[in-house]
This record gives C-alpha cells, sequence and structure tokens, in this order.
C-alpha cells in the first residue's frame, strides 16, 4: 500500500521493537495502569528476552513497548553509555526498532537507565526507564509474597521504619545508600531500584515519567510527573545524601556523584563523574579537573 | 465478497506503528491528567465510534480484555468493526469488563462502582472506562490536582452527567482502588486516573 508511512529500516527478521504485538498490548495495558496507581508493582506476564535475567529485561521490554521511529534512544549503565550492557541495548534497539541512538541526554527522548539518574535535570519531553532486579523493597524483610502484598494494602510498613531504626541504633546513622526505600504520594513503599540514594531527591516532582521494570520478578511500576517521592527517615535523623568529599578529577564538578576508579597498584586513585555525558559535557565547555589529561581521560574520550 | 455483505471499515492503516503513537499519547495523557491529545492516526470507525475512542480501543484491547458497551455504543456496525480488528470477547455484566465503551455517558456512566474496582491488594484489576463526551477544553470547567499535574490544571468536559463529580470523589476515596477514565472527543482524548481531584 503506498498510504503507508515510511517505516525505518529494520531486521526483517522481528517484528518492530522485537516483542509482538499482543506482548506490547499486555505491557501498554500494565504501564497504563501503574501510571494511575503510583508506586504500586502491576504483575505482568514478562517474556524470555535476547539476554540473561539481571541484564536489564524488564526494562527493554517497557522500552520495546513504548518506543517508536521519531524516538531518540539514550542507554546508561552506571551512569555510563560506554558499558557493554548499555553498548548492546542500544545496538539491540537500532537493529529492531530503527531508531537513532544518543549518548546526549539533552536530546534523548527514552533513557533507560540502570543504577542512575542522569546529573541534568530531565524535561517533559523525556522519559526514564529504570532497569530493577528487585522491585520489591519489603523483600528482605518478609520473604513471603503474599504477606508483602498485604502489607503494601494495608500500608504497613513499620517493619522498613524498623529496618532503619536498627541502623541508626547500630551506626549511628541510616547506612542504606543505595536503593534507599521511598514513599510514592504518600502512599505505596517503593523500591527506586539500586540507584545511589544521592539519586533519590531527583525522583521528587520529576518532569519526565519514571516507569520501572522488573523483567524476573514480573513487575511493572511507574512515577507519574511531578508527583511526590519521599525518603524514609526520621525527624531527629533526617535524609542525607551522601557522596564522595571531592570534585571530578577529568572535570571539576563539585556537586556531581563520583565513581572511584583505581589507577595502579600504587595506591594511586582518581574520582571521576559516574555519569560519562555529563562529564564529557562539562569538559566540552572548558572545566578543568585536578587530573585532566590523565590517560584515562583519553580513553574516555577515545583517543587511545 | 458477497455484493450485499456491507463494507468492513479499515482498522489502523499500519496496525505497528499507529497503535504505538496511540499509546504514547494514551500514556502521555494518563501521566498528565487533563492535558488534551490530538490521535496520531487517520481512523474512520462506524458510528456512533470517534476516532479517539475507536484508537483507545484498538491499541488496549483484545482478547485478553474483555469489555463492555453500552447501548449507544453497541450498534452492529461498531459491535462487528470491534470484533473484527480488535477479536475482544463482549461481556453483558459490566463487572466483568476489563474495559469499557461508553458512548452515551449522561446515561451509562455512572453509577461507576459496576464496574470491576479492583483489590486492596490487586488495585490494577479495575476497569478502564473510555468515554465519548461532547467536547474537550484545556479551560474552564474542572479544577485538577494530583500526581502528573504541575500545581493545578484545567480542563472542561461536556457531556458529563449530573453527579459526576461527586461519583469521582467516591471513586477517588477508594484510592488505590478506583476505575480511570479515558475521555474522548472527536480525535482527541484526555485521562483522569483514579489519583485525580476535581473541584469546580
Amino acid at each position: 500500500m503506498d498510504t503507508l508511512p515510511a517505516r525505518p529500516a529494520t531486521d526483517p527478521g522481528y517484528n518492530f521493537g522485537y516483542l509482538d504485538e499482543q506482548t506490547k498490548r499486555m505491557i501498554r495495558r500494565a504501564l497504563l495502569k501503574a501510571v494511575a496507581i503510583p508506586g504500586y508493582q502491576v504483575p505482568f506476564g514478562s517474556r524470555e528476552m535476547p539476554l540473561p535475567y539481571g541484564w536489564g529485561t524488564g526494562g527493554i521490554q517497557i522500552t520495546a513497548s513504548i518506543i517508536g521511529p521519531a524516538d531518540t534512544l539514550k542507554v546508561i549503565d552506571q551512569g555510563a553509555d560506554d558499558t557493554t550492557n548499555a553498548v548492546s541495548i542500544r545496538r539491540f534497539f537500532a537493529r529492531v526498532a530503527g531508531v537513532a541512538t544518543t549518548e546526549r541526554t539533552a536530546v534523548a527522548t527514552i533513557i533507560q537507565t540502570r543504577h542512575r539518574i542522569p546529573e541534568r535535570p530531565l524535561s517533559a519531553g523525556q522519559i526514564l526507564v529504570y532497569q530493577v532486579p528487585q522491585p520489591e523493597p519489603l523483600r528482605q524483610l518478609e520473604p513471603r509474597e503474599a504477606e508483602a502484598r498485604k502489607m503494601h494494602a494495608l500500608a504497613d510498613y513499620g517493619l522498613m521504619h524498623v529496618k532503619l531504626y536498627e541502623d541508626i541504633a547500630r551506626f549511628g546513622r541510616i547506612a542504606t545508600s543505595y536503593n534507599y526505600p521511598v514513599m510514592v504520594n504518600g502512599r505505596y513503599l517503593m523500591a527506586p531500584s539500586p540507584i545511589p540514594a544521592f539519586d533519590n531527591p531527583k525522583m521528587h516532582r520529576m518532569a519526565a515519567l519514571q516507569l520501572f521494570g522488573a523483567g524476573r520478578e514480573k513487575r511493572i511500576y511507574a512515577v507519574p510527573p511531578h508527583t511526590e517521592v519521599q525518603s524514609l527517615d526520621f525527624d531527629d535523623h533526617p535524609f542525607k545524601v551522601w557522596r564522595a568529599d571531592r570534585c571530578c578529577d577529568l572535570c571539576g564538578a563539585p556537586d556531581s556523584y563520583l565513581d572511584e576508579v583505581v589507577t595502579d597498584d600504587k595506591g594511586g586513585r582518581m574520582f571521576v563523574c559516574s555519569d560519562t555525558d555529563h562529564c564529557a559535557e562539562r569538559r566540552g565547555a572548558g572545566h578543568r579537573g585536578p587530573l585532566a589529561g590523565h590517560a584515562l581521560q583519553e580513553i574516555a574520550e577515545g583517543k587511545s | 465478497m458477497r455484493a450485499n455483505t456491507p463494507a468492513l471499515a479499515p482498522g489502523f492503516a499500519d496496525p505497528v506503528l499507529d497503535s504505538q503513537a496511540c499509546f504514547r499519547a494514551l500514556l502521555d495523557a494518563m501521566a498528565r491528567p487533563g492535558t488534551i491529545h490530538p490521535i496520531p492516526a487517520a481512523l474512520h470507525p462506524p458510528a456512533p465510534l470517534g476516532a479517539a475512542m475507536a484508537a483507545a480501543a484498538l491499541t488496549l484491547l483484545d482478547l485478553d480484555t474483555p469489555f463492555w458497551l453500552d447501548d449507544a455504543a453497541a450498534t452492529p456496525d461498531a459491535l462487528g468493526w470491534l470484533r473484527f480488528h480488535a477479536g475482544s470477547p463482549v461481556v453483558r455484566e459490566p463487572a466483568r469488563a476489563a474495559f469499557a465503551l461508553i458512548a452515551d455517558p449522561a446515561r451509562a456512566l455512572l453509577p461507576l462502582d459496576r464496574f470491576p474496582l479492583g483489590e486492596d491488594a490487586y488495585p490494577d484489576r479495575s476497569a478502564t472506562l473510555i468515554v465519548q463526551v461532547a467536547a474537550l477544553e484545556a479551560r474552564g470547567g474542572f479544577t485538577l490536582r494530583g500526581p502528573g499535574v504541575e500545581g493545578s490544571a484545567r480542563v472542561s468536559v461536556s457531556g458529563l452527567p449530573d453527579g459526576f463529580a461527586a461519583a469521582w470523589d467516591a471513586n477517588r476515596a477508594l484510592f488505590p482502588r478506583g476505575i480511570d477514565l479515558v475521555l474522548c472527543a472527536g480525535s482527541a482524548l484526555a485521562c483522569l486516573p483514579r489519583t485525580t481531584a476535581l473541584e469546580g
């Protein structure tokens, strides 16, 4: 038919976006319910994907169900665009959906992430898709699914407060530094996926839609834009973010989340932005850190 | 085809990309309650189905989703078109429907609680109502507050029954249970998830 719009070049062996249409509809219905009930984990019929559980099967199924030819996809793994997982997933969608991919946060319409939220504030036109290993925040405290579900139904989250209190009793502070539990819209306790607690405040009233997919655990949940997301805490032990007390050694950023990198076997180490796009953008704008020009930077920029 | 067989109106020209584009409109509408989205696909369904209602139905319905139609929507043409393109089972009892298509909301929208409202442990097992209204406008009418709304937003919906606001308050009070609405006017749609508070 000559009335059909031009379709992007994709691998002809697969449906657009890899998943079949009925699976996409099932995931789409789950996504709408997830958005309507912020923080509630909607069960869905997770499919086998051409990569192992733990590599982002939940996030990929969400991305495959929402992505269209007009989208630009960015994938990050711990903030980095150039890790195996991120590169593979970008190539996967370039092949099965023919979409444009990018490493730049600013131009992406869909950002699939493993364990970080980009430093640059996201905008209303963007969707953040999280890969989630364990969607149930109560799982370590209550291994029985039926009981945990009842606790969510009754909003009975005392056990999580006890866990945080035990942290304080033992260490003098809440020692949870990643996957720090949050309350969504004052109702559902939610696992933000293993993002550092540093990223938790970014979820609060974010302008972008946040979708969470757990493939092995077969759950989808969501946080709509401009929605209250509060990290659990106590009046006398308020939530505090933790970051290395340094600036980025390459770009000098004093406020980004830092990775510690061991550089030799003599105790040498450097701290660099975990968000590689943020760091490259700052270096491009002329910012210099204490170790600017280090061999690691040349590797990051593909010079060696 | 026999000469006396009525021609079946086509569904999406491109079932894959059209349903993807329509779903993004629906997702954006559900994530930002009250915002009005044109349907990004050309669709000419049989009366009384409007383009937006038909697009929402084709995007979301399939053999896994029993649906219910009100008397106004259940014309033979509409029923035949939905059965052919979506393949969903039609149910007579609203309480068994995953989706409901309501073409005459003044008569058939209320009471809301005759549709599945979900369970406290499984609030997602609730109905989504796809409702055809006379008009949607991004001003006047209701003031909206809740998740997805920055501060407050306005939308006016013509064609809703008297007593809708009170029924919606009651639906919202059930949270996390409750039904969700997709409001369709012509070829545009807006959503009201169960979390949205309406004033005015």
